[in-house]
């Protein structure tokens, strides 16, 4: 029984005779409310953020590395003595670790909420309107089967891979609503783009996630991270026991496939000629202004977070530390109730930050590698991935089939976590 | 407490599933009756929704993930594909012409009361099995007892894929 | 047990069934009766998935000419429980309208190439 069922009961005894998966689905849609409004809308915070000054570094633009409160102090006159002091040599490491560019951060949002709502006059009005809600939830859905760490998930879905990809094939239609809605032929072109490109990206994307899955014979995310504890026939083994690195490296190759293909699902460059500014003005979103138009670019920064955490949580482990966990178990273990939030939160640490190194790499690859040709898109995801992810999937099956043969470690732990 | 066909109306999933079932029926009926194709499409989108819903109340969570990976990431885009490359742009609001709609409803009309007929006064030998994960057994049925039926689907895959490829393939000839 | 019994499934499924042939039957526009057919398809799943979660299954599914020589608990565990049966039928429905509905798209842009139309009832010549 999952715990948050058990809290459910408590609180709410009526809920008891009702079955798991109608909890679970009302759990979903309360748990995916509270995390959407404490956890989803800060984390495209920080990755816009993230990005504001990313793109600021990379275009020599100051502004978004500077705007912050620094620049504040600096312009008060009575406060100009405390930024000298920010400025002294005891205290220079104070004054250059307060963040720059938050600043800017929050002139984006005003920015967003003060403009003007603008539809089209030929716009058809309920799909123009309802398109960003459809997006937003697509992509947000996915969030409620992350483990985000040890024991703590949203719902705890045996098919949670399985839920993630179909639900958040929501997506397409509500990015073709938003191109056709928009009655303007450069949206409607980005729309067709991008739906393509996705629907095509889904494929290599699947096949490596069902490679991973495949090895840990299970769909449910949380099994999946349980069942990297272990490899090279260690119990407890550190980074080598993520799927990533098993095997010798073999299982890199679904792990890059996966990535590549996560890119262009959520169409960041080199992937972005959905949006291509030469070719499209904007692609899909053309036509929308405002906190309209924000909803596109918070599903579009909630939607790398979610492919950083998938890659996280099917190849890197994880909330798993690098390290192997008994490091830490014989530190947190006899700290009793203080022990377990550590080890929480050290689970916690060690997610997010796996994932946001995706987010990170995703926005350096957008500010240094140029756009691809929608021919060399569909060529690398038709010609390429997708054959070299179909072989490397029944390679991967024979390499299990061989150390289940010889009851080697990792595969006899698997199979004993999955028959268990 | 009421009970319509063992729908309890005091236990609150009743509702949810009530809910289902209105979105279901309710935007089954705007594919079929708008005048718009393009919101027919996307009342499509709310019926596959809702069948995957109606699949979840039934415990086929398998079949409700690839109700919703294939229906709607599938099929809907494939339609939706479908009514934007036959229609021009400036088409925005698009007619969808119905022919004979009294025939057609009354042939509806009697197809659906003979199908209620058969359900409501059916004998059914239902049987009080508890819920349970149903995608391993999928998988083992896949490779197991419907290994055949599996296989060919899978040929039947390709052949769709070949077959749909070079019917949209423009003719060299032609163009 | 679900929350509602095996006739509210059925009614659903034959509602969508009934709502499937009216556009079938009505629609002049070819991708119209495409999205008939896929409500068809979609009762005739919610009546087999239900069929699977209600309905007492046979010791076998129909006469079968291929041997199975595991019997029992082992034959359970490796080619799957009895009352999947109507669950894997539902996957096969769902495999199938995958491929019928790509083929349909092809052969309805094939028509709307020569014609420059979708309408049906226009389509009269067995030749392109």
């Amino acid at each position: 029984m999952h715990p948050l069922l058990n809290f459910a009961h408590d609180v709410l005894p009526f809920t008891k005779n009702w079955p798991d998966w109608i909890l679970y689905g009302s759990l979903v849609f309360i748990v995916a409310f509270g995390i959407l409004n404490t956890l989803v809308a800060p984390l495209t915070g920080i990755s816009t953020y993230i990005e504001r000054r990313l793109a600021g570094r990379a275009q020599y633009r100051w502004g978004p590395n500077r705007v912050g409160f620094r620049s504040m102090l600096d312009a008060l006159p009575i406060t100009r003595g405390i930024a000298k002091l920010g400025d002294m040599q005891p205290f220079k490491f104070i004054g250059s670790k307060i963040p720059g560019g938050l600043l800017q951060f929050a002139a984006d949002g005003l920015k967003l909420f003060t403009k003007e709502d603008i539809i089209p006059a030929q716009a058809d009005q309920l799909l123009f309107r309802g398109a960003p809600y459809v997006i937003l939830a697509g992509s947000f859905a996915a969030f409620a089967v992350l483990p985000v760490s040890f024991h703590f998930r949203a719902v705890n879905l045996n098919i949670g891979i399985f839920y993630i990809l179909g639900i958040s094939s929501i997506v397409v239609p509500g990015i073709l609503m938003a191109g056709w809605g928009s009655a303007n032929k450069w949206a409607l072109l980005g729309g067709m783009r991008a739906a393509a490109q996705i629907i095509s990206y889904e494929i290599p994307v699947a096949i490596a996630l069902m490679t991973a899955v495949m090895l840990a014979g299970t769909m449910n995310m949380a099994d999946i991270v349980e069942t990297q504890r272990s490899g090279y026939g260690m119990e407890k083994a550190g980074m080598l026991g993520w799927y990533a690195f098993r095997y010798g490296g073999l299982m890199l190759v679904p792990f890059v496939i996966y990535f590549i293909g996560g890119c262009a699902e959520v169409n960041r460059t080199p992937f972005d000629l959905v949006e291509g500014e030469s070719e499209l003005v904007a692609g899909y979103h053309t036509e929308y202004s405002g906190f309209r138009w924000s909803f596109f670019f918070m599903a579009e920064y909630s939607n790398m977070f979610a492919v950083g955490a998938i890659a996280t949580t099917m190849f890197l482990g994880g909330p798993l530390p690098p390290y192997p966990v008994q490091f830490t178990e014989s530190l947190f273990g006899p700290m009793g109730n203080l022990g377990m939030v550590l080890r929480f939160g050290e689970g916690f640490f060690w997610f997010f930050a796996k994932s946001y190194f995706f987010v990170l790499l995703m926005i350096h690859m957008r500010w240094t590698l140029p756009r691809y040709r929608i021919d060399q898109m569909m060529h690398l995801c038709w010609k390429v991935l997708i054959p070299i992810g179909l072989v490397w999937f029944v390679l991967m099956c024979g390499v299990k089939m061989v150390r289940m043969e010889m009851a080697l470690p990792p595969e006899k732990d698997a199979v004993a976590e999955v028959h268990k | 407490m009421i009970a319509i066909l063992g729908i309890k109306l005091g236990d609150p999933a009743a509702w949810v599933f009530l809910a289902f079932a209105a979105v279901t029926c309710a935007s089954a009926l705007v594919v079929a009756a708008s005048r718009n194709i393009i919101y027919s499409a996307y009342a499509l989108l709310l019926t596959f929704f809702g069948v995957a819903g109606l699949y979840a109340f039934l415990d086929a969570d398998f079949i409700a993930a690839a109700q919703l990976l294939v229906y709607v990431g599938g099929i809907l885009v494939l339609i939706l594909f479908g009514v934007m490359l036959t229609h021009k742009i400036r088409e925005i609001k698009l007619s969808n012409e119905t022919t004979n709609p009294i025939v057609g409803a009354a042939i509806a009309g009697f197809v659906f009361l003979a199908l209620a007929y058969v359900s409501l006064y059916t004998n059914w030998d239902v049987v009080d099995r508890p819920a349970s994960p149903t995608t391993g057994e999928i998988g083992k049925a896949f490779v197991g007892k419907y290994l055949l039926p599996f296989e060919a689907s899978s040929v039947l895959l390709l052949g769709a894929l070949i077959g749909a490829a070079y019917l949209a393939r423009r003719d060299k000839e032609k163009a | 047990m679900p929350v509602a019994n095996l006739e509210w499934f059925l009614l659903i499924g034959a509602f969508l069934f009934a709502t499937g042939v009216f556009t079938i039957l009505t629609r002049k526009n070819a991708v119209s009766v495409l999205m008939g057919v896929e409500l068809v398809l979609n009762s005739a799943n919610i009546n087999l998935v239900a069929f699977s979660r209600f309905v007492k299954a046979p010791p076998t599914l129909g006469p079968t000419s291929i041997e199975f020589p595991l019997q029992g608990e082992a034959a359970h565990h490796v080619y799957g429980a009895a009352w999947i049966g109507g669950n894997v039928f539902a996957a096969f429905v769902i495999i199938l309208a995958a491929a019928e509905a790509a083929v349909a798209l092809a052969i309805i842009l094939g028509i709307y190439r020569n014609l420059g139309d979708v309408d049906v009832d226009e389509v009269t010549a067995m030749k392109g």
